[in-house]
């Protein structure tokens, strides 16, 4: 479903991804590990649309369609949702308004009917249930004066509201303590589906025990160094990322000859 | 001919045909306010009180009071929906009765047309009608030249509930409006006014209007203003409070409308433990310029201010603020929070604002402060990463930076049309209903 080739990117004209492949098929979970500085969230941002990056060559193919020429809502539309990983506040905007929003816009989309008011407020509450959040983060400003893990559930909340084809967590267990990371890892578990593929960028291995991938990547200076299956990530765990940049120097050397 | 001198004339024209002209006090009074106008003329950027706001555009149009109204019932009908309530309402400056009605109204309280007042009641309207010495010169015309407006009479204890609707329409191209409105809340009183200010888009008209308003011990009184005047109107208005103590006093200025329009805002604090709210909310696009000036007199102890001014500058749209502070010797306890905030949407837009604090006494909290932003590029992003199509999550990110403002109107019918009259500002927003 997702196809990226050759990436390049930049900012502010200092190259972050520098000839990234990965392939995404439809049930697969793809974790992206790698040192601080190695182009994780850049990739989350440019997948989502952020126009602070600049696209410099290479080929992100999604759904059969090119997704580098998507505006950043049609790409949302389609199915790709980013989990923040600084969710932004927005004073003023009832989460309620933006949960609803966000639901029909897709909805929309998808040639579906807008949910009304009653209904979705049956549907969301449902679903604040799964996540542990209480119903006044309904009437709240969104991720006003949210604990760190309480936006982080928000963010579960929305990806389970919207329901995409690619959900792409960007470190997603950061700032959490133990108890909120099983909460999140859970509701992203639930969200597993044969039709659904995600991408879960991390720091940290913690996270990938809750959340067993099918395939960990290894992202350093821009580039993918090593892949494997969900052992990878114990072994970068033992082995830290003093050996990724062993493969990083191993790779340049093999790239220069 | 200048426009001075063109008023001049007006005055000459008509005071003996305007209300209470028989009234030898007024008359007098009168006569000296349209010399006072004639001898300082209209106020000029030099002038320290209006240094960002040129009246030089005003000058330049021939207006004319006596203009034949044109009908706009239908714009009034569309205004009133279908909200119960009194309904007072004035054309070009000149009561319509047909256009409004009064209904049933509790006892110990009184509304009516100025006009009437001076007819009935001479000696209660001369106590707050305020004299030709106030305000700046425009306020000394608008006494010379105001040929109605609304009169409210609280008697003590009395409460109204529901809000008194005034509303002022400017029907006409060149149609010139002068309306004097008083409000007397008696002790324990309580009431909430709102006057709407509409006219016909396309047409330069002028209102100078001036209210005034008395708030005795233990009273309550909330004020809005609704101005939704067309783009290219001129509009010039005055609010002067006197607050005994314990009394409450709201002012929420919705100024949405106009080419040109000045909110000098004043309230002075005559007994202790006197609270007051000053709200704004403003927008000017394309050339048009809003301006909104305060004066809190803390002339007593412990008395509270809170003034809280929110605008959006579109295009080459421009906001001016003033708010001024003076805490007089022994006015100990004064608590007075001052904030004026400004969205910028476009790179020519701007926003002025100037708070000026002069404190002469101990034990004070004054605290004020001023921001110029635009909308944030991390929100909108967020937004359309969830879906939102940019016009959307714009409009969604500019309608909630004046919620706060809109939120502190009251009662809740009152709000309604100030957001909806804020929604109804960019295209989609209707989107924007339920955010309130």
């Amino acid at each position: 479903m997702l196809n990226i080739k050759d990436l390049h990117a930049s900012i502010e004209d200092k190259a972050i991804l520098k000839g990234l492949n990965l392939h995404v098929k439809p049930g697969e979970v793809h974790a992206i590990m790698g040192p601080n500085g190695s182009g994780k969230s850049t990739l989350a941002q440019v997948l989502a649309g952020r126009d602070d990056y600049r696209v410099d060559s290479g080929e992100v193919e999604w759904l059969g369609q090119n997704l580098l020429e998507m505006p950043i809502e049609e790409r949302a539309r389609s199915g790709i949702f980013l989990a923040f990983q600084y969710p932004i506040e927005i004073p003023g905007v009832s989460n309620a308004y933006f949960l609803r929003a966000a639901v029909n816009a897709v909805r929309r989309h998808q040639g579906l009917e807008e949910l009304d008011a009653m209904d979705f407020l049956k549907r969301v509450k449902e679903e604040m249930k799964v996540v542990g959040m209480r119903e006044e983060f309904l009437y709240r400003s969104v991720n006003e004066g949210f604990s760190g893990g309480e936006k982080k559930r928000n963010e579960v909340l929305q990806m389970s509201l919207l329901e995409p084809k690619l959900a792409v967590l960007d470190e997603t267990d950061s700032g959490l303590d133990i108890d909120a990371l099983r909460v999140v890892a859970d509701g992203v578990n639930r969200l597993r589906s044969p039709e659904r593929g995600m991408i879960v960028i991390t720091h940290y291995q913690r996270l990938l025990d809750y959340i067993v991938p099918d395939y960990v990547h290894v992202l350093a200076g821009g580039r993918i160094v090593r892949s494997g299956g969900s052992e990878l990530a114990h072994e970068l765990e033992k082995r830290g990322y003093g050996w990724v940049k062993e493969l990083e120097a191993q790779q340049q050397k093999g790239a220069q000859a | 001919m200048s426009s001075v001198q063109s008023w001049v004339n007006d005055f000459a024209a008509r005071h003996t045909q305007l209300p209470g002209a028989k009234l030898a006090w007024l008359a007098a009074m009168r006569q000296r306010a349209i010399e006072r106008f004639a001898t300082e003329g209209w106020p000029t950027t030099k002038h320290e009180d209006w240094r960002h706001t040129s009246l030089a555009p005003l000058e330049q149009v021939a207006f004319d009071t006596q203009a034949q109204p044109v009908d706009v019932e239908a714009i009034v009908r569309e205004l009133r929906g279908d909200e119960p309530g009194c309904w007072l309402v004035f054309v070009d400056g000149r009561h319509a009765p047909a256009l409004g009605q009064l209904g049933a109204l509790p006892s110990g309280v009184r509304i009516g047309t100025l006009a009437d007042a001076l007819a009935h009641e001479a000696d209660l309207v001369q106590q707050a009608f305020g004299s030709e010495t106030d305000g700046g010169s425009p306020a000394a015309l608008n006494l010379a030249l105001a040929s109605d407006g609304a009169f409210v009479h609280l008697a003590p204890g009395a409460v109204l509930e529901e809000p008194i609707h005034v509303v002022f329409v400017a029907s006409g191209e060149g149609a010139a409006a002068f309306t004097r409105n008083l409000y007397v809340a008696e002790a324990g009183s309580q009431g909430n006014v709102v006057e709407h200010y509409i006219g016909r888009d396309g047409n330069i008209s002028f209102t100078n209007t001036v209210s005034r308003v008395q708030v005795a011990a233990d009273a309550r009184l909330v004020h809005t203003r609704l101005q939704q005047e067309a783009p290219e109107a001129f509009h010039l208005a005055a609010i002067d409070v006197e607050q005994a103590g314990k009394s409450y006093f709201a002012s929420h200025s919705i100024s949405l409308g106009a080419r040109l329009a000045r909110h000098d805002i004043a309230t002075r604090f005559d007994g202790t433990r006197a609270e007051s709210l000053l709200n704004g909310v403003y927008y000017a696009n394309g050339q048009r310029h809003v301006d909104h000036h305060t004066l809190i007199g803390h002339a007593q102890p412990n008395c509270v201010s809170h003034e809280h001014y929110r605008g959006i500058l579109a295009d080459r749209g421009r906001g001016v603020f003033r708010g001024r502070i003076l805490v007089a010797p022994g006015a100990d306890g004064t608590d007075a929070i001052q904030r004026n905030d400004s969205l910028l949407l476009s790179r020519l837009a701007r926003n002025d604002s100037k708070p000026e604090l002069e404190i002469y006494a101990e034990d004070v909290r004054c605290t004020h402060g001023a921001t110029v932003g635009q909308l944030n590029e991390d929100s909108l992003f967020y937004l359309m990463a969830r879906g939102l199509d940019e016009e959307h999550a714009r409009n969604v990110l500019i309608y909630a930076f004046v919620l706060e403002g809109l939120a502190r109107i009251e009662p809740e019918a009152v709000r309604r049309r100030a957001s909806h009259a804020v929604r109804a500002l960019t295209p989609g927003g209707h989107l924007l209903e339920e955010l309130e």
